[in-house]
């Protein structure tokens, strides 16, 4: 496929990882923020490349991941409703509520529907008016503007029985939390690629600025990470903390506008937990006003959050970027895809299924080393 | 969650912004793809898309730049060799 078979060619990527070899002087360690690179990363080998001591630690680049248990419960509970049709993006399905998940629901009989887009939901509403449309509205900036067009198109169209259940998260104040915690060691950011696509990079300068830290905009295939990290150790070597955009076949500066005008119609920011990482101030995404009528937890009762249960899973560690899969004593073991602990094991772009998928029992034997 | 996949637009149709669909080929495989973020998108140009929207059209140039830079890093790495 063009413009991506030839991201991934491995003379390429072989001259950059030589390029970041001969410029690291020192050890670095950065962080990717998007689980779509994080899957990248260990089913490429790209950790593999890089000098000893420069270390990639994976971010909680993955909507899925983040989203709170009580929004899957709610989902569910929402979804055993007569007369409810709840579609939600195929990941979601197996995300473990506080007691089972969406697949089982579907299972007992449930009208659970997997959707590709949002507007196949709308669809959905259009072609069954006798029916309660739910549409599970999670993702990051890369999602929100598909989503909230979802909503434009219900108004439009006067679907009364179309409604949203939101837990969108933005990606910034995520990256602000991770650098604000006392475990932080991040000397460097790869900012996620299609995040940038929609909403530009001028919200990452000022972060670039006051911690320090390079933010490289960098793609999703080998060579685009290999030069990712490439640009961001040559501005550590260099003492500077700039925000770069590797990824410009995608990504311009001031974003998308007309993405972002659709997005800020719909939705308005709030504040959001993120699992396994907590409270954030202005985090999230949720329906503004004139939307409040789609708005799912106004027609079926509102999410109430809970404090998040300490167990096993150190799943909140992983998506902050302070242990790595193979330090948890559950991986591999009593953890694995198919009876996951926690949601870095569910979701695909997970680390922790990225580890296991791709690492396999050499991962489950080094991280019992 | 956030993946996003380069196709070819084929053609597009509706004649409003926010109705603006068309036809988009993925290597073979065509989808009927929501054009409304991607105004200036002509039939012919790769786009990203996600989820059923493309969110941007791909900057040929740029896109070959990652390679003129590669062929900068191979002279440098010559001319290093040259120099030892
Ligand atoms: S391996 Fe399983 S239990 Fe351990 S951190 Fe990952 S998801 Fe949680």
């Amino acid at each position: 496929m063009r413009f991506r078979d030839e991201y991934r060619d491995a003379a390429a990527a072989r001259r950059l990882a030589d390029a970041i070899a001969r410029t690291a002087t020192r050890p670095w360690t950065l962080m990717e923020v998007c689980g779509g690179q994080t899957h990248a990363i260990v089913r490429f080998g790209i950790d593999e490349l890089l000098p000893d001591g420069l270390s990639l630690v994976h971010g909680p680049g993955c909507p899925v991941c983040v989203t709170p248990v009580e929004y899957v419960d709610k989902a569910i509970e929402i979804a055993g409703r007569p007369g409810v049709v709840l579609c939600s993006f195929g990941d979601m399905l197996r995300v473990p509520g506080s007691a089972g998940d969406l697949l089982a629901a579907k299972s007992r009989g449930a009208d659970v529907r997997v959707v590709y887009s949002p507007a196949d939901a709308v669809a959905i509403a259009r072609a069954e008016p006798e029916r309660e449309v739910v549409f599970f509205a999670v993702g990051f900036e890369t999602t929100a503007p598909a989503n909230a067009m979802a909503a434009v198109l219900a108004r439009r169209e006067g679907l009364g029985n179309f409604s949203m259940l939101v837990s969108h998260v933005l990606v910034p104040p995520g990256m602000r939390a991770i650098l604000e915690a006392p475990g932080n060691r991040i000397d460097g950011f790869l900012a996620a690629g299609h995040v940038c696509t929609v909403m530009g990079f001028e919200e990452y300068e000022p972060i670039a600025a006051s911690y320090r830290v390079p933010v490289v905009v960098t793609g999703f295939e080998p060579v685009d990470i290999l030069e990712g990290v490439y640009w961001c150790v040559r501005q550590l070597e260099a003492g500077r903390a700039e925000v770069e955009n590797q990824y410009a076949r995608a990504v311009r500066r001031e974003g998308n506008r007309a993405a972002m005008a659709t997005m800020r119609e719909v939705f308005r920011v709030v504040p959001r937990r993120w699992r396994g990482i907590g409270d954030i101030a202005d985090s999230g995404l949720g329906l503004a006003e004139a939307y409040a009528g789609f708005d799912a937890e106004r027609r079926f009762g509102p999410v109430l959050l809970e404090a998040e249960a300490a167990g096993e899973c150190i799943s909140g560690a992983v998506l902050r970027g302070e242990r790595r899969p193979t330090d948890c004593p559950a991986f591999g073991t009593r953890c694995t895809p198919e009876h996951p602990l926690g949601v870095t094991m569910v979701s695909s772009e997970g680390a922790c299924a990225a580890y296991y998928r791709y690492r396999g029992a050499a991962a489950v034997a080094g991280g019992r080393r | 969650m956030c993946l996003a996949v380069p196709g070819r637009v084929l053609d597009v149709a509706g004649d409003e912004p926010i109705l603006r669909v068309g036809r988009v080929d993925f290597g073979g495989i065509v989808k009927q793809i929501n054009l409304a973020f991607v105004p200036e998108a002509q039939v012919g140009d790769y786009v990203l898309v996600h989820v059923g929207f493309a969110i941007t059209v791909i900057d040929e140039a740029e896109a070959e730049r990652v390679f003129r830079h590669l062929e900068e890093i191979g002279e440098l790495v010559v001319e290093e060799d040259g120099a030892a």
